[in-house]
Protein backbone atom coordinates (compact mmCIF):
# COMPACT_ATOMS: atom_id res chain seq x y z
CA UNK A 1 0.00 0.00 0.00
CA UNK A 2 2.30 2.72 0.94
CA UNK A 3 5.02 1.11 -1.66
CA UNK A 4 2.27 2.04 -4.45
CA UNK A 5 1.67 5.33 -2.78
CA UNK A 6 5.13 6.45 -3.19
CA UNK A 7 5.37 5.17 -6.06
CA UNK A 8 2.97 7.43 -6.91
CA UNK A 9 4.15 10.07 -5.81
CA UNK A 10 7.59 9.76 -7.51
CA UNK A 11 5.84 10.04 -10.73
CA UNK A 12 4.23 13.02 -9.34
CA UNK A 13 7.46 14.91 -8.27
CA UNK A 14 9.03 13.65 -11.73
CA UNK A 15 7.02 16.59 -13.06
CA UNK A 16 8.12 19.37 -11.55
CA UNK A 17 11.36 18.81 -11.54
CA UNK A 18 13.67 22.16 -12.70
CA UNK A 19 16.66 23.23 -14.28
CA UNK A 20 19.83 22.26 -12.47
CA UNK A 21 20.38 23.71 -9.50
CA UNK A 22 23.86 23.06 -8.39
CA UNK A 23 26.45 21.35 -10.16
CA UNK A 24 29.69 19.80 -9.51
CA UNK A 25 32.34 19.97 -11.74
CA UNK A 26 35.52 17.35 -11.82
CA UNK A 27 35.77 17.77 -8.16
CA UNK A 28 39.27 16.87 -6.75
CA UNK A 29 39.89 16.62 -3.01
CA UNK A 30 42.95 15.61 -1.01
CA UNK A 31 43.86 15.87 1.82
CA UNK A 32 47.55 15.33 2.22
CA UNK A 33 48.20 11.60 -0.04
CA UNK A 34 44.62 10.89 0.73
CA UNK A 35 42.43 11.46 -2.24
CA UNK A 36 39.03 11.58 -0.95
CA UNK A 37 37.89 12.57 -4.54
CA UNK A 38 38.35 12.74 -7.72
CA UNK A 39 37.23 13.86 -10.23
CA UNK A 40 33.41 13.64 -9.22
CA UNK A 41 30.84 15.49 -11.33
CA UNK A 42 27.46 14.84 -10.95
CA UNK A 43 24.34 17.84 -11.06
CA UNK A 44 21.34 18.08 -8.77
CA UNK A 45 17.95 19.26 -10.34
CA UNK A 46 15.18 21.69 -8.65
CA UNK A 47 12.75 19.98 -6.73
CA UNK A 48 14.52 16.43 -7.13
CA UNK A 49 15.61 14.20 -4.44
CA UNK A 50 18.92 12.79 -5.00
CA UNK A 51 20.55 10.10 -3.10
CA UNK A 52 24.30 10.09 -2.64
CA UNK A 53 25.53 6.24 -2.10
CA UNK A 54 28.59 4.51 -1.54
CA UNK A 55 30.65 2.43 0.72
CA UNK A 56 32.09 3.56 3.84
CA UNK A 57 34.74 6.02 3.18
CA UNK A 58 33.47 6.62 -0.29
CA UNK A 59 33.92 9.87 -0.30
CA UNK A 60 30.09 10.88 0.61
CA UNK A 61 30.11 13.20 3.59
CA UNK A 62 33.63 14.84 2.07
CA UNK A 63 30.81 15.92 -1.28
CA UNK A 64 28.48 17.11 1.28
CA UNK A 65 31.23 19.11 2.92
CA UNK A 66 32.29 20.46 -0.66
CA UNK A 67 29.09 21.36 -1.75
CA UNK A 68 28.64 23.69 1.30
CA UNK A 69 31.88 24.76 1.58
CA UNK A 70 33.56 23.59 4.36
CA UNK A 71 35.85 22.04 2.22
CA UNK A 72 37.64 23.57 -0.72
CA UNK A 73 38.26 21.05 -3.24
CA UNK A 74 41.97 21.42 -4.89
CA UNK A 75 40.28 20.88 -8.36
CA UNK A 76 36.84 21.77 -9.90
CA UNK A 77 34.25 23.74 -8.91
CA UNK A 78 30.53 23.88 -7.70
CA UNK A 79 28.10 25.83 -10.13
CA UNK A 80 25.29 26.96 -8.05
CA UNK A 81 22.49 28.29 -10.30
CA UNK A 82 24.36 28.33 -13.11
CA UNK A 83 26.91 30.97 -12.10
CA UNK A 84 30.40 28.84 -11.72
CA UNK A 85 31.62 29.35 -7.78
CA UNK A 86 35.37 30.56 -7.43
CA UNK A 87 34.96 29.28 -3.58
CA UNK A 88 31.94 28.03 -1.91
CA UNK A 89 32.25 29.49 1.18
CA UNK A 90 29.41 28.15 4.00
CA UNK A 91 28.25 31.69 4.69
CA UNK A 92 27.39 32.22 0.81
CA UNK A 93 25.85 28.68 0.85
CA UNK A 94 23.80 29.23 3.88
CA UNK A 95 22.96 32.94 2.76
CA UNK A 96 21.81 31.29 -0.58
CA UNK A 97 19.56 28.34 1.09
CA UNK A 98 21.54 25.38 1.50
CA UNK A 99 20.75 23.78 4.63
CA UNK A 100 22.56 20.52 6.28
CA UNK A 101 22.56 18.31 8.78
CA UNK A 102 25.47 16.12 9.99
CA UNK A 103 26.20 12.16 9.94
CA UNK A 104 27.24 12.83 13.85
CA UNK A 105 24.63 15.00 14.29
CA UNK A 106 26.18 18.73 15.08
CA UNK A 107 23.63 20.41 17.49
CA UNK A 108 24.18 23.00 20.32
CA UNK A 109 23.57 20.65 22.85
CA UNK A 110 23.91 22.94 25.85
CA UNK A 111 20.44 24.73 24.31
CA UNK A 112 16.94 23.70 24.16
CA UNK A 113 15.33 22.44 21.09
CA UNK A 114 13.60 25.96 20.83
CA UNK A 115 16.77 27.87 21.28
CA UNK A 116 18.32 25.46 18.48
CA UNK A 117 15.81 25.65 15.86
CA UNK A 118 15.50 29.51 16.55
CA UNK A 119 19.31 29.72 14.84
CA UNK A 120 18.17 28.69 11.37
CA UNK A 121 16.82 32.32 11.65
CA UNK A 122 19.52 33.66 12.57
CA UNK A 123 20.32 35.14 8.92
CA UNK A 124 16.68 36.50 8.46
CA UNK A 125 17.04 38.74 11.77
CA UNK A 126 17.63 42.27 11.00
CA UNK A 127 17.61 43.72 14.04
CA UNK A 128 20.98 45.36 15.03
CA UNK A 129 22.66 44.18 18.56
CA UNK A 130 21.57 47.19 20.25
CA UNK A 131 17.90 46.52 19.34
CA UNK A 132 18.37 43.24 20.60
CA UNK A 133 19.89 43.97 23.83
CA UNK A 134 16.80 46.24 24.84
CA UNK A 135 14.31 44.04 23.01
CA UNK A 136 12.52 46.85 21.36
CA UNK A 137 10.49 47.87 18.71
CA UNK A 138 11.93 45.84 15.20
CA UNK A 139 14.34 43.57 17.66
CA UNK A 140 10.79 42.44 19.42
CA UNK A 141 8.47 42.09 16.14
CA UNK A 142 11.30 39.80 14.52
CA UNK A 143 12.13 37.55 17.45
CA UNK A 144 7.81 36.97 17.56
CA UNK A 145 7.36 36.74 13.58
CA UNK A 146 10.74 34.12 13.80
CA UNK A 147 8.90 32.44 17.08
CA UNK A 148 5.64 31.76 15.13
CA UNK A 149 7.78 30.24 11.88
CA UNK A 150 9.76 27.63 14.26
CA UNK A 151 6.27 27.02 16.22
CA UNK A 152 5.37 25.54 12.81
CA UNK A 153 8.22 23.50 11.95
CA UNK A 154 7.93 22.14 15.42
CA UNK A 155 4.51 21.44 14.78
CA UNK A 156 5.44 19.95 11.32
CA UNK A 157 7.99 17.92 12.67
CA UNK A 158 5.44 16.62 15.61
CA UNK A 159 8.31 17.38 18.29
CA UNK A 160 6.41 20.46 20.46
CA UNK A 161 6.92 18.24 23.52
CA UNK A 162 10.20 18.56 23.77
CA UNK A 163 10.25 22.65 23.09
CA UNK A 164 11.87 23.08 25.53
CA UNK A 165 14.44 20.15 26.48
CA UNK A 166 17.90 20.92 26.30
CA UNK A 167 18.98 18.92 23.17
CA UNK A 168 21.90 17.26 24.99
CA UNK A 169 19.25 15.23 27.02
CA UNK A 170 17.40 13.90 23.89
CA UNK A 171 17.38 10.32 22.36
CA UNK A 172 19.05 9.80 19.08
CA UNK A 173 16.19 9.89 16.82
CA UNK A 174 14.67 12.79 18.04
CA UNK A 175 18.28 14.58 18.07
CA UNK A 176 17.85 13.69 14.29
CA UNK A 177 14.44 15.38 13.88
CA UNK A 178 15.37 18.61 15.68
CA UNK A 179 18.94 18.49 13.25
CA UNK A 180 16.14 18.35 10.27
CA UNK A 181 14.07 21.07 12.13
CA UNK A 182 17.18 23.64 12.14
CA UNK A 183 17.74 23.24 8.53
CA UNK A 184 14.02 23.47 7.90
CA UNK A 185 14.02 26.34 9.64
CA UNK A 186 16.33 28.12 7.12
CA UNK A 187 13.55 27.73 4.68
CA UNK A 188 16.04 26.12 2.44
CA UNK A 189 16.22 25.83 -1.59
CA UNK A 190 18.21 22.98 -1.20
CA UNK A 191 18.51 20.90 1.85
CA UNK A 192 21.94 18.63 1.98
CA UNK A 193 21.12 15.68 5.22
CA UNK A 194 24.30 13.41 5.82
CA UNK A 195 22.60 9.97 6.73
CA UNK A 196 19.33 11.30 8.33
CA UNK A 197 18.23 7.83 9.13
CA UNK A 198 21.26 6.04 10.84
CA UNK A 199 20.99 4.31 13.85
CA UNK A 200 17.13 5.29 13.40
CA UNK A 201 14.66 1.80 14.67
CA UNK A 202 11.98 0.66 11.35
CA UNK A 203 9.03 3.49 13.07
CA UNK A 204 11.87 6.12 13.44
CA UNK A 205 13.18 6.09 9.65
CA UNK A 206 9.54 5.66 8.34
CA UNK A 207 8.53 9.14 9.87
CA UNK A 208 11.78 10.27 8.44
CA UNK A 209 10.94 9.33 5.06
CA UNK A 210 7.65 10.71 5.08
CA UNK A 211 9.17 14.41 6.73
CA UNK A 212 11.52 14.38 3.79
CA UNK A 213 8.83 13.46 1.44
CA UNK A 214 6.60 16.48 2.58
CA UNK A 215 9.55 18.61 2.91
CA UNK A 216 10.03 17.83 -0.78
CA UNK A 217 6.21 17.76 -2.61
CA UNK A 218 4.99 20.80 -0.16
CA UNK A 219 7.39 23.46 -0.25
CA UNK A 220 9.41 22.42 -3.43
CA UNK A 221 12.70 22.00 -1.88
CA UNK A 222 15.31 19.81 -3.27
CA UNK A 223 16.68 17.37 -0.93
CA UNK A 224 20.42 15.57 -1.66
CA UNK A 225 21.11 12.69 0.99
CA UNK A 226 23.61 10.41 2.00
CA UNK A 227 22.01 6.79 3.03
CA UNK A 228 22.79 4.10 3.81
CA UNK A 229 19.72 1.90 3.76
CA UNK A 230 19.09 0.86 0.27
CA UNK A 231 15.42 0.34 0.75
CA UNK A 232 14.67 4.27 1.60
CA UNK A 233 17.23 5.50 -1.23
CA UNK A 234 14.97 2.86 -3.77
CA UNK A 235 11.65 4.17 -2.49
CA UNK A 236 12.26 8.27 -2.48
CA UNK A 237 15.09 8.42 -4.48
CA UNK A 238 14.28 10.15 -8.09
CA UNK A 239 18.24 10.14 -9.24
CA UNK A 240 20.89 8.25 -7.28
CA UNK A 241 25.04 8.62 -7.42
CA UNK A 242 27.40 6.02 -6.10
CA UNK A 243 30.86 6.45 -5.08
CA UNK A 244 33.46 4.52 -3.80
CA UNK A 245 36.96 5.60 -3.23
CA UNK A 246 36.60 8.99 -4.35
CA UNK A 247 35.04 8.47 -7.90
CA UNK A 248 32.02 8.26 -9.73
CA UNK A 249 30.88 4.86 -10.15
CA UNK A 250 27.12 5.25 -11.39
CA UNK A 251 24.50 7.74 -12.12
CA UNK A 252 20.90 7.43 -12.48
CA UNK A 253 17.39 6.48 -11.98
CA UNK A 254 17.62 3.78 -8.67
CA UNK A 255 16.33 1.44 -11.20
CA UNK A 256 19.08 1.41 -13.39
CA UNK A 257 21.55 1.92 -10.91
CA UNK A 258 20.48 -0.46 -8.92
CA UNK A 259 21.45 -3.17 -11.36
CA UNK A 260 24.70 -1.76 -12.12
CA UNK A 261 27.29 -4.62 -11.88
CA UNK A 262 29.79 -1.82 -10.94
CA UNK A 263 27.78 -0.95 -8.58
CA UNK A 264 26.33 -4.49 -7.10
CA UNK A 265 29.92 -5.15 -7.42
CA UNK A 266 31.82 -2.57 -4.65
CA UNK A 267 28.83 -3.47 -2.60
CA UNK A 268 28.35 -6.64 -2.14
CA UNK A 269 32.10 -7.68 -3.08
CA UNK A 270 33.07 -9.93 -6.30
CA UNK A 271 31.96 -13.07 -5.03
CA UNK A 272 28.08 -11.93 -6.18
CA UNK A 273 26.69 -13.56 -8.71
CA UNK B 1 53.62 15.88 67.24
CA UNK B 2 54.12 19.49 67.76
CA UNK B 3 53.92 20.66 64.14
CA UNK B 4 51.55 18.69 63.40
CA UNK B 5 48.98 19.67 66.30
CA UNK B 6 49.82 23.32 64.71
CA UNK B 7 48.68 22.26 61.39
CA UNK B 8 45.90 20.53 62.23
CA UNK B 9 44.34 21.88 65.71
CA UNK B 10 45.46 24.93 66.52
CA UNK B 11 44.37 26.74 63.45
CA UNK B 12 40.93 25.47 64.40
CA UNK B 13 40.66 25.98 68.04
CA UNK B 14 41.66 29.74 66.72
CA UNK B 15 38.64 29.96 64.25
CA UNK B 16 36.04 28.57 67.15
CA UNK B 17 37.31 31.07 69.28
CA UNK B 18 37.33 34.20 67.62
CA UNK B 19 34.57 33.10 64.88
CA UNK B 20 33.63 36.90 64.13
CA UNK B 21 37.28 37.38 63.22
CA UNK B 22 36.91 34.21 61.30
CA UNK B 23 33.56 35.46 59.34
CA UNK B 24 35.33 38.93 58.43
CA UNK B 25 37.85 37.06 57.28
CA UNK B 26 36.21 34.76 55.12
CA UNK B 27 33.79 37.73 54.04
CA UNK B 28 37.09 39.50 53.08
CA UNK B 29 38.55 36.90 51.28
CA UNK B 30 34.99 35.86 49.54
CA UNK B 31 35.28 39.43 47.98
CA UNK B 32 38.37 39.88 46.69
CA UNK B 33 37.86 36.04 44.76
CA UNK B 34 35.23 38.23 43.23
CA UNK B 35 37.61 40.17 41.58
CA UNK B 36 39.38 37.42 40.17
CA UNK B 37 36.24 36.03 38.98
CA UNK B 38 36.50 38.97 37.13
CA UNK B 39 39.56 38.76 35.47
CA UNK B 40 38.85 34.75 35.34
CA UNK B 41 35.35 35.77 33.05
CA UNK B 42 37.42 37.12 30.50
CA UNK B 43 39.08 34.01 29.45
CA UNK B 44 35.90 31.97 29.89
CA UNK B 45 34.14 34.05 27.52
CA UNK B 46 37.42 33.90 24.77
CA UNK B 47 37.93 29.63 25.19
CA UNK B 48 33.62 29.38 25.57
CA UNK B 49 33.01 30.78 22.02
CA UNK B 50 36.47 29.91 20.02
CA UNK B 51 38.14 27.52 22.11
CA UNK B 52 41.37 29.80 22.13
CA UNK B 53 43.10 29.80 25.51
CA UNK B 54 43.67 33.95 25.42
CA UNK B 55 46.98 34.26 27.63
CA UNK B 56 46.59 38.07 26.30
CA UNK B 57 43.72 38.70 29.24
CA UNK B 58 45.65 39.72 31.69
CA UNK B 59 47.16 42.24 29.01
CA UNK B 60 44.22 43.70 27.81
CA UNK B 61 43.24 44.38 31.81
CA UNK B 62 46.58 46.26 32.10
CA UNK B 63 45.99 48.18 28.51
CA UNK B 64 42.13 48.89 29.35
CA UNK B 65 43.48 50.13 33.03
CA UNK B 66 46.22 52.20 31.60
CA UNK B 67 44.01 53.72 28.73
CA UNK B 68 41.56 54.52 31.14
CA UNK B 69 43.53 56.40 33.55
CA UNK B 70 45.79 57.85 31.34
CA UNK B 71 42.23 59.65 29.77
CA UNK B 72 41.55 60.26 33.25
CA UNK B 73 44.78 62.18 33.96
CA UNK B 74 44.18 64.51 30.54
CA UNK B 75 41.59 66.19 32.44
CA UNK B 76 38.80 64.18 31.00
CA UNK B 77 35.73 63.48 33.24
CA UNK B 78 35.56 59.32 34.20
CA UNK B 79 32.22 59.28 31.77
CA UNK B 80 33.79 60.36 29.17
CA UNK B 81 37.46 58.39 29.57
CA UNK B 82 34.90 55.27 29.99
CA UNK B 83 32.92 56.05 26.89
CA UNK B 84 36.28 56.82 24.88
CA UNK B 85 38.11 53.61 26.65
CA UNK B 86 35.10 51.10 25.61
CA UNK B 87 35.71 52.31 21.86
CA UNK B 88 39.72 51.73 22.23
CA UNK B 89 38.45 47.82 23.62
CA UNK B 90 36.07 47.42 20.50
CA UNK B 91 38.60 48.71 18.28
CA UNK B 92 41.30 46.48 19.66
CA UNK B 93 39.16 43.35 19.40
CA UNK B 94 38.36 44.32 15.57
CA UNK B 95 42.10 44.35 15.10
CA UNK B 96 43.02 41.55 16.40
CA UNK B 97 40.22 39.63 14.75
CA UNK B 98 41.29 40.70 11.23
CA UNK B 99 45.05 40.80 12.24
CA UNK B 100 45.44 37.86 14.27
CA UNK B 101 42.34 35.20 14.09
CA UNK B 102 41.29 35.41 10.78
CA UNK B 103 44.78 34.52 9.26
CA UNK B 104 44.75 31.58 11.38
CA UNK B 105 41.65 30.33 10.85
CA UNK B 106 41.56 26.58 11.42
CA UNK B 107 44.95 26.11 12.67
CA UNK B 108 45.38 24.18 15.82
CA UNK B 109 44.35 25.59 19.64
CA UNK B 110 48.14 25.61 19.95
CA UNK B 111 49.07 28.10 17.13
CA UNK B 112 46.39 30.51 18.37
CA UNK B 113 47.72 30.73 21.54
CA UNK B 114 50.88 31.11 20.72
CA UNK B 115 49.57 34.05 18.63
CA UNK B 116 48.02 35.32 21.59
CA UNK B 117 51.09 34.73 23.73
CA UNK B 118 52.73 37.53 20.93
CA UNK B 119 49.64 39.90 21.39
CA UNK B 120 50.17 40.40 25.43
CA UNK B 121 53.59 41.60 24.07
CA UNK B 122 52.21 43.83 21.71
CA UNK B 123 49.46 45.07 24.38
CA UNK B 124 52.30 45.41 27.35
CA UNK B 125 54.54 47.37 24.91
CA UNK B 126 52.20 49.47 23.10
CA UNK B 127 49.91 50.28 26.55
CA UNK B 128 53.43 51.45 28.03
CA UNK B 129 55.16 52.89 25.07
CA UNK B 130 51.61 55.00 25.12
CA UNK B 131 51.11 56.22 28.56
CA UNK B 132 54.38 55.70 30.18
CA UNK B 133 55.26 52.77 33.02
CA UNK B 134 55.10 54.83 36.00
CA UNK B 135 52.12 53.75 38.73
CA UNK B 136 49.35 55.41 38.43
CA UNK B 137 46.87 56.17 41.00
CA UNK B 138 43.07 55.38 39.89
CA UNK B 139 40.45 57.21 41.80
CA UNK B 140 37.00 56.71 40.58
CA UNK B 141 35.60 58.02 44.31
CA UNK B 142 34.76 54.45 45.67
CA UNK B 143 35.20 54.46 49.36
CA UNK B 144 38.13 52.43 50.55
CA UNK B 145 37.26 52.26 54.17
CA UNK B 146 35.59 49.33 56.45
CA UNK B 147 32.12 49.45 56.76
CA UNK B 148 30.34 47.39 59.90
CA UNK B 149 27.85 45.04 58.96
CA UNK B 150 25.84 42.79 61.63
CA UNK B 151 28.54 43.87 63.89
CA UNK B 152 31.41 42.08 61.23
CA UNK B 153 34.15 45.32 59.49
CA UNK B 154 34.00 44.70 56.11
CA UNK B 155 35.54 46.49 53.32
CA UNK B 156 33.67 49.11 51.16
CA UNK B 157 35.58 48.94 48.14
CA UNK B 158 35.15 45.49 47.63
CA UNK B 159 31.51 45.21 48.14
CA UNK B 160 30.76 48.00 45.74
CA UNK B 161 33.07 45.40 43.39
CA UNK B 162 31.11 42.57 44.45
CA UNK B 163 28.41 44.72 43.19
CA UNK B 164 29.65 45.50 40.04
CA UNK B 165 31.01 42.46 39.05
CA UNK B 166 27.40 40.91 39.85
CA UNK B 167 25.53 43.19 37.32
CA UNK B 168 28.22 42.86 34.91
CA UNK B 169 27.65 38.98 34.97
CA UNK B 170 23.32 39.21 35.14
CA UNK B 171 23.79 41.68 32.28
CA UNK B 172 26.43 39.20 30.24
CA UNK B 173 24.34 36.01 31.07
CA UNK B 174 20.95 37.98 30.39
CA UNK B 175 22.15 39.13 26.98
CA UNK B 176 23.58 35.82 26.16
CA UNK B 177 20.33 33.67 26.93
CA UNK B 178 18.01 35.93 25.67
CA UNK B 179 18.82 37.52 22.21
CA UNK B 180 19.54 36.26 18.86
CA UNK B 181 23.41 37.45 19.24
CA UNK B 182 23.55 35.44 22.28
CA UNK B 183 21.98 32.60 20.85
CA UNK B 184 24.57 32.94 18.17
CA UNK B 185 27.34 32.99 20.82
CA UNK B 186 25.95 30.05 22.40
CA UNK B 187 25.86 28.45 19.14
CA UNK B 188 29.58 28.43 18.16
CA UNK B 189 30.53 27.86 21.84
CA UNK B 190 29.19 24.87 21.15
CA UNK B 191 29.83 23.49 17.32
CA UNK B 192 31.63 25.49 14.82
CA UNK B 193 30.37 24.09 11.57
CA UNK B 194 26.77 23.50 12.73
CA UNK B 195 27.06 27.51 13.47
CA UNK B 196 28.49 28.03 10.01
CA UNK B 197 25.83 25.95 8.50
CA UNK B 198 23.30 27.77 9.40
CA UNK B 199 25.13 30.81 8.62
CA UNK B 200 26.77 31.95 11.37
CA UNK B 201 29.70 34.64 10.57
CA UNK B 202 32.11 33.04 12.72
CA UNK B 203 34.38 36.72 12.32
CA UNK B 204 31.49 38.65 13.56
CA UNK B 205 30.85 36.38 16.37
CA UNK B 206 34.64 36.73 17.04
CA UNK B 207 35.16 40.42 16.99
CA UNK B 208 31.88 40.43 19.69
CA UNK B 209 33.47 37.55 21.81
CA UNK B 210 36.80 39.81 22.26
CA UNK B 211 35.19 42.98 22.26
CA UNK B 212 32.87 41.76 25.18
CA UNK B 213 36.23 40.15 26.64
CA UNK B 214 37.86 43.51 26.04
CA UNK B 215 34.51 44.67 27.96
CA UNK B 216 35.19 42.57 31.16
CA UNK B 217 39.03 42.96 31.15
CA UNK B 218 38.56 47.00 31.47
CA UNK B 219 35.94 46.61 34.44
CA UNK B 220 38.98 44.05 36.19
CA UNK B 221 41.12 46.37 34.94
CA UNK B 222 39.55 49.57 36.56
CA UNK B 223 38.58 47.59 39.55
CA UNK B 224 42.05 46.44 40.49
CA UNK B 225 43.75 49.38 39.51
CA UNK B 226 41.99 51.39 41.87
CA UNK B 227 42.93 48.65 44.38
CA UNK B 228 46.60 48.91 43.52
CA UNK B 229 47.00 51.84 41.44
CA UNK B 230 47.43 51.64 37.49
CA UNK B 231 51.05 49.48 36.85
CA UNK B 232 52.68 46.79 34.97
CA UNK B 233 51.17 44.17 37.67
CA UNK B 234 48.10 44.59 36.78
CA UNK B 235 49.22 42.14 33.71
CA UNK B 236 50.07 39.42 36.36
CA UNK B 237 47.07 39.27 38.07
CA UNK B 238 45.89 37.10 35.33
CA UNK B 239 48.41 34.35 36.37
CA UNK B 240 45.86 34.54 39.55
CA UNK B 241 43.09 33.87 37.40
CA UNK B 242 45.10 30.40 35.97
CA UNK B 243 43.99 28.57 39.13
CA UNK B 244 40.53 30.32 39.05
CA UNK B 245 39.93 28.43 35.47
CA UNK B 246 41.36 25.08 36.63
CA UNK B 247 38.69 25.31 39.40
CA UNK B 248 35.92 26.27 37.87
CA UNK B 249 36.67 24.97 34.58
CA UNK B 250 37.52 26.69 31.30
CA UNK B 251 33.77 26.59 29.70
CA UNK B 252 31.46 27.58 32.95
CA UNK B 253 30.72 31.09 33.50
CA UNK B 254 29.19 30.27 36.85
CA UNK B 255 32.14 27.76 37.13
CA UNK B 256 34.79 30.94 37.15
CA UNK B 257 32.94 33.40 39.26
CA UNK B 258 32.56 29.78 42.29
CA UNK B 259 36.65 29.04 41.40
CA UNK B 260 36.98 32.88 42.32
CA UNK B 261 35.14 32.82 45.39
CA UNK B 262 36.67 29.30 46.42
CA UNK B 263 40.01 30.68 45.91
CA UNK B 264 39.67 34.09 47.06
CA UNK B 265 38.42 32.65 50.42
CA UNK B 266 40.35 30.05 51.06
CA UNK B 267 43.92 31.80 50.45
CA UNK B 268 42.79 34.23 52.99
CA UNK B 269 41.66 32.33 55.59
CA UNK B 270 44.49 29.88 54.69
CA UNK B 271 47.12 32.94 55.27
CA UNK B 272 45.56 34.07 58.45
CA UNK B 273 45.00 31.21 60.06
CA UNK B 274 47.89 28.36 58.83
CA UNK B 275 50.41 31.39 57.77
CA UNK B 276 52.09 30.87 60.90
CA UNK B 277 52.97 27.94 61.27
CA UNK B 278 53.66 27.39 57.64
CA UNK B 279 56.01 30.07 57.61
CA UNK B 280 53.70 33.17 56.12
CA UNK B 281 53.16 33.98 52.29
CA UNK B 282 50.72 31.31 51.69
CA UNK B 283 48.73 33.85 49.88
CA UNK B 284 51.52 33.57 46.92
CA UNK B 285 50.95 30.33 46.58
CA UNK B 286 47.83 28.73 48.30
CA UNK B 287 45.55 28.76 44.79
CA UNK B 288 47.95 27.18 42.48
CA UNK B 289 48.45 24.16 45.03
CA UNK B 290 44.84 24.26 44.97
CA UNK B 291 44.73 23.73 41.55
CA UNK B 292 47.37 21.12 41.41
CA UNK B 293 45.41 18.86 43.58
CA UNK B 294 42.44 19.52 41.08
CA UNK B 295 44.27 18.82 38.12
CA UNK B 296 45.24 15.46 40.06
CA UNK B 297 41.65 14.58 40.87
CA UNK B 298 39.01 16.44 38.54
CA UNK B 299 40.95 17.90 35.73
CA UNK B 300 37.40 19.32 34.33
CA UNK B 301 37.64 21.50 37.33
CA UNK B 302 34.35 22.33 39.09
CA UNK B 303 31.86 22.99 36.13
CA UNK B 304 33.33 22.06 33.44
CA UNK B 305 32.89 19.51 30.31
CA UNK B 306 33.87 16.03 30.73
CA UNK B 307 36.40 16.08 28.03
CA UNK B 308 35.95 12.60 26.41
CA UNK B 309 37.25 11.98 23.18
CA UNK B 310 35.59 9.78 20.69
CA UNK B 311 37.91 7.68 18.21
Amino acid sequence: MSGVQQRESAVQRKRHIGDVLLAAENIGLRFGGVQALAGVSFDIREGEIRAIIGPNGAGKSSMLNVINGFYQPQEGHIVWRGQRMRRMRPHFAARNGIARTFQNIALFKGMTTLDNIMTGRMLKMRATMLEQAVFWGRARREELEHRAFVERIIDFLEIPHIRNVPVGKLPYGLQKRVELARALAMEPTLLLLDEPMAGMNLEEKEDMCRYILDVNEEFGTTVALIEHDMGVVMDISDRVVVLDYGRLLADGPPEEVRRDPEVIKAYLGVSQD
Amino acid sequence: METLSAVLVEPFVAIAEAPMFFFEVLIGGLLSGVMYALVALGFVLIFKASGVFNFAQGAMVLFAALFFVGFIDLGWPIWLSLVVTVGVMVLLALVIERAVLRPLVNQDPIILFMATIGITFFLDGFGQTLWGSDVRRLDIGIPDDPLIVAGLYVNQFDIYAAVICGLLVLGLALFFQFTPTGRALRAVADDHQAAMSVGVPLNVIWAIVWTVAGIVGLVAGIMWGAKLGVQFNLALIALKALPVLILGGFTSVPGAIVGGLIIGAGEKVAEVFWGEVLGGAIEDWFAYMLAMVFLLFRPQGLFGEKIIERV
